[in-house]
């Protein structure tokens, strides 16, 4: 465990194990969900990839905002939208968290500041360049984390993104999900450089990389990195290094990844990795961290069930938000 | 040897006509000159004799369906003989120096239309704007002429490839209720309004009156004359015709006379029986005096022969026997061919004066009102009350110019005045 | 009431909304220190300063996104296309992002913003500076499009836009910029979705819109001589189109004609032909016609620029056959 010796109380520790251990169970209903046909369309799962998620949230505010890819379910919650309103949005229900508009790409909520899940590689990156502006504009405190894949560094929009968020000083949390695959393509197959972080060497921006796999280390690296950008304005470039054990969406059977990768990965697992962590404290057992884990099975499996109950949109919802008033 | 009919020019002004009624029926055998089809045209209705002998194969034109000339009517061959029609109507089409109007865009379509589509609707095309037997008109148009109960088949287009459009409607409609006054909102109960479809007789008039009011620029004279000598001359004809043994001695009149003095004046006045011929004018050899007839679906303007060399009485029973003729629906084509100048007499309707409309290629009208007794000055400066008639006539002034129309009326005048100048 | 050039009238809206709105701000390629490629924007800096006033890189997309995220926090973005061939840089934003994000969002994130630049071809600026973009812009849900033919509409139709809580496409014209005209010293707004009768006539109704309007009233008037009155329609926005104006001039005049500078296919031309042959079936006399840009990409030589856009004698023969005169 590379956490530094900074020390937590066992209630925290307890809530971290519980969210990753809640993603994970709601990815693996999701993906259960999908496979039994009970929602159709595109479905990206974080499974492996949610300390990042969990580090990340723990840096910020409520009032931080949150901008995201497609692969988004576990960050949306984890920025406060309900998971059974994030289940019911997959469902297509009305009382989803889009009212059914969305879809497992496009959660969002205004109040909780989550500014969406998108669909086109990279495209959110200048929208995220264009919250920090505002931020700024307003003479706020604020600040916006924008996730992306790892191949959305190769996409144009990043580079513009990233040139003016780096000119004018614009307070943005970029962050690499970076899990070594665009789809099927690893990385270095499609990318000049051998590390993301330097693609901010480009724009003089401030970046770093860590290990994303960590909750803890992930959580303690981007507290200082959000409390640097708060203080100084200035955007920062974060290379957050994970794995997905799934494949790329259900679609992806994986077949570009050998076992002895995932092996290794997995013995990296995030969840596994504060388990062994809580147990070395001596904070828990292995029972129970497993009763902690049974717990977020059944929130997991409440929130399908509050879903499965939830009203379809009426067929003149069709007609709603195509234009304000 | 099969053979195909079409639709016959029975009226030097006919462009179109319908089939009233098959004298043969498909299957029946027929002899040439024997006849086959009665014909309306925008005049009469009349029988139409074969030009081929031998079987009535098939019949292309239903009854009541309006035909450009030279349209296919029926083909005629050798009982039970194989034919093709395709090739029969592409021979037609491909025959020199075929009467009447080149055919219309659409009847050509059928000639270039794949050799194995069938066409016998084609065939049956019944104006330019059908084809297959569809009628091509624009929406508005169709609209148009559903609102007015007027049938499309019955309205040559004037749009691309014959397509029927508004102004088309419009013209067609010319005679009939404006549109303004079509549906009403009022909320009187009113009579529904009728509507009634165009007659080709009634089309006719609204073509011809309106290329006569169009083409010719008018010109109106007018004068009175006083008839008291020519009410004595009827009077005593009449009284003669009464006492007389002679059933054919028939009564006179007064537009009898009118008649006899306008082809006296006409003979004495060459110029005003003539005829604009855009290249040149035409001074009439003859005169030949038409009469216009009211009827109920419409006007006739039969023509009285060498007016001006009959008699009163020859007048009389021509125009007795015409208009007979015409209220019977029996004018014939030779009834109406070669008028010179045309009289409208309204004068029975009570009307004192009126101005008419030149019946084309005629260059005047008289228009005829009523004998009035009428407060007159004479010569010796008393107020005597006279019979006095009032006649208007119109000029096409690219033939007649003022002056001379006046010397007619001149003429005209003495001649009603003083009967005796005519003889 | 003052002479304004269209340009003018384009900066004192954009001004004066900014004066009324502080959300409101202007990005764009040469927007502030330059005073504008076009010089819309023209003294701007000096009056809101360079934090609301923003020389943005050669970045489009990138701009354009900014702009997108900006209306998501909350203000009212003008986002500069120096020409909107450029703009076509930046169709992800403005067709992925900022037209989809209310919908998608469930109403949660409007987007109130304006795109705006110049529109088709200029002159003789040959193949990739003449593209118009109202059709494929048109297509998209979410959108409004806005087009005006003088400087008064596109004052009162620009503030409007900027006052819309959805994104506009505002469409101008380098041919555009210097034309002169009134505009009223009072403030006013003119609402989208009313179109402005610019000519009354009974025989034959001409749509036109932009640039497009003045080849219609020159048709016009060709036609006034011969005693045929053209009724000439400029519907100004597009979207959303003032279907009922066209509709009720064309119950009257019961013939079309459509004059846009655009390719034939998929265009707001070919949009407008199907709403009114839906519409107005049994109004039409003659087939909607239309008369648009030849099917080429522009070319440089000015004769041939001049063959492909629609200019008046192209149109003539075209009204004259709905008229049914050949």
């Amino acid at each position: 465990m590379a956490a530094k010796a900074k020390t937590y109380d066992l209630e925290f520790l307890k809530k971290l194990y519980f969210e990753l251990c809640y993603y994970r169970r709601f990815e693996e209903r999701v993906l259960q969900a999908y496979t039994a046909q009970k929602f159709a369309g595109f479905c990206h799962v974080h499974i492996g990839q949610e300390a990042l998620c969990v580090g990340v949230q723990r840096a910020l505010k409520d009032t931080d905002y949150m901008i995201s890819a497609y692969r988004s379910h576990t960050q949306a919650i984890a920025k406060g939208i309900p998971g059974n309103e994030v289940f019911a949005e997959l469902f297509g229900r009305y009382t989803g968290c889009a009212k059914g508009n969305g879809g497992s790409m496009h959660m969002f909520s205004k109040d909780r500041r989550f500014l969406g899940g998108h669909g086109i590689v990279g495209g959110q990156v200048p929208l995220a360049a264009g919250v920090g502006f505002a931020i700024n504009y307003e003479k706020k405190d604020e600040i916006i984390v924008c996730y992306m894949g790892d191949a959305a560094t190769n996409q144009g929009q990043f580079h513009e993104a990233l040139n003016m968020a780096a000119t004018w000083s614009l307070p943005c949390l970029f962050i690499v999900e970076n899990n070594r695959y665009g789809m099927g393509t690893d990385i270095k197959r499609t990318t000049s450089v051998d590390h993301l972080w330097k693609r901010a060497l480009a724009y003089d921006m401030d970046h770093g990389e860590v290990d994303g796999m960590n909750v803890l280390t992930t959580m303690e690296t981007v507290t200082e990195i959000v409390a640097k950008i708060r203080k100084t304005k200035r955007p920062y470039f974060l290379d957050a290094i994970c794995y997905r054990y799934k494949g790329h969406s259900v679609s992806d059977p994986g077949l570009y990844r050998t076992k002895e990768e995932m092996a290794e990965w997995l013995g990296r697992d995030p969840i596994l990795q504060l388990g062994e962590y809580i147990k070395k404290q001596k904070l828990m057992n292995d029972a129970e961290l497993k009763a902690v884990d049974t717990e977020a099975k059944a929130k997991a499996r409440a929130d399908e069930e509050w879903a499965d109950e939830q009203p379809i949109p009426p067929e003149d919802a069709v007609w709603r938000y195509v234009y304000a008033d | 040897m099969a053979k195909i009919i079409v639709m016959p020019k029975l009226s030097d002004t006919m462009e179109e006509g319908a089939v009233a009624n098959w004298l043969k029926k498909e299957g029946e055998s027929i002899d040439e000159g024997q006849d086959l089809v009665e014909i309306e045209t925008d005049k009469a209705t009349m029988a139409f004799a074969s030009n081929a002998e031998g079987v009535v194969l098939k019949i292309l034109l239903e009854p009541k369906k309006t035909a450009a000339l030279g349209t296919p009517l029926c083909v005629i061959g050798a009982k039970g003989e194989k034919y093709n029609l395709e090739e029969l109507l592409s021979k037609l089409q491909a025959a020199p120096g075929a009467k009447g109007p080149a055919p219309k865009p659409a009847a050509t379509s059928s000639t270039s239309a794949p050799a194995s589509s069938p066409t016998p609707q084609s065939a049956e095309s019944k104006s330019a704007s059908t084809n297959g037997g569809r009628v091509k008109a624009s929406p508005l148009a169709k609209k148009m002429a559903a609102d007015k109960g007027l049938d499309l088949t019955t309205v040559q287009g004037s749009g691309p490839a014959g397509r029927i459009v508004a102004k088309d409607i419009e013209t067609a409609n010319a005679g009939g209720r404006s549109q303004s006054m079509g549906t009403t909102n009022s909320s009187f109960a009113v009579a529904a309004d009728r509507v009634i479809p165009l007659s080709m007789m009634r089309k006719t008039i609204a073509k011809r009156l309106l290329q006569g009011k169009n083409e010719a620029p008018h010109f109106y004279l007018t004068v009175s004359a006083d008839m008291t000598r020519m009410n004595d001359w009827r009077t005593r004809l009449n009284k003669d015709a009464e006492s007389s043994k002679d059933k054919s001695v028939v009564k006179v009149s007064v537009n009898d006379l009118v008649t006899m003095a306008v082809a006296k004046a006409l003979a004495k006045h060459p110029s005003v029986n003539a005829s604009w011929q855009q290249d040149s004018i035409i001074e009439f050899g003859g005169v030949h005096v038409c009469m216009a007839v009211a009827l109920p679906t419409g006007l006739v303007t039969p023509v009285i022969r060498h007016t001006n060399l009959l008699s009163i009485r020859d007048i009389a029973a021509k125009a007795k026997e015409l208009a007979g003729k015409a209220k019977d629906g029996k004018l014939t084509n030779e009834d109406y061919l070669g008028g010179t100048f045309t009289i409208s007499n309204l004068g029975m309707f009570g009307i004192e004066e009126f101005t008419a409309i030149i019946n084309p290629p005629q260059a005047a009208i008289l228009a005829v009102g009523g004998t009035m007794v009428t407060p007159v000055v004479n010569a010796s400066g008393d107020i005597v009350a006279k019979p006095i008639m009032k006649m208007t006539l119109s000029c096409d002034h690219r033939v007649i110019d003022g002056a001379m129309g006046a010397q007619f009326l001149k003429t005209l005048v003495e001649h009603i005045e003083e009967p005796m100048t005519m003889l | 009431m003052s002479i304004l050039t269209y340009r003018e009238a384009l900066g004192r809206a954009m001004s004066e909304e900014m004066t009324r709105d502080p959300k409101v701000f202007l990005m764009g390629e040469e927007v502030a220190q330059y005073n504008g490629a076009y010089k819309v924007s023209k003294g701007m800096l000096d009056k809101f300063g360079p934090s609301r006033v923003i020389d943005s890189p050669i970045s489009e997309g990138g701009f354009a996104g900014l702009g997108v995220g900006a209306a998501m926090a909350g203000l009212r973005p003008i986002i500069e296309m120096m020409t909107w061939n450029f703009g076509i840089q930046a169709f992800d934003q403005i067709i992925n992002h900022a037209a989809k994000m209310l919908y998608m969002s469930a109403g949660q994130f409007p987007i109130p913003m304006v795109f705006r630049g110049p529109n088709g071809a200029a002159h003789m600026l040959s193949a990739q500076h003449s593209q118009t973009v109202e059709g494929m812009l048109t297509q998209v849900p979410g959108l409004k499009v806005v087009t005006s033919a003088n400087p008064s509409d596109g004052y009162g139709l620009l503030k409007t836009s900027i006052r819309d809580n959805n994104p506009v496409i505002f469409l101008e014209s380098e041919m555009m910029y210097a034309m002169k005209g009134e505009v009223d010293d009072a403030e006013f707004l003119i609402p989208l979705g009313q179109g402005r009768l610019m000519r009354e006539g009974q025989h034959v109704t001409l749509i036109a819109w932009a640039k497009m309007v003045q080849r219609a009233m020159d048709v016009a008037a060709v036609f006034a001589e011969q005693g045929i009155e053209c009724e000439v329609i400029d519907p100004r926005s597009l979207r959303p189109l003032d279907e009922e104006m066209i509709f009720n001039s064309i119950r009257k005049t019961h013939r079309c004609v459509i004059i846009e500078e655009a390719y034939q296919a998929a265009s707001v031309g070919s949009w407008i032909v199907e709403l009114v042959q839906r519409v107005c079936f049994d109004e039409l006399d003659a087939p909607v016609m239309r008369v648009s840009n030849e099917f080429v990409p522009m070319p440089y030589a000015e004769n041939l620029e001049h063959r492909v856009l629609p200019e008046v004698e192209r149109i003539i023969p075209v009204v004259k056959q709905v008229l049914y005169m050949d």
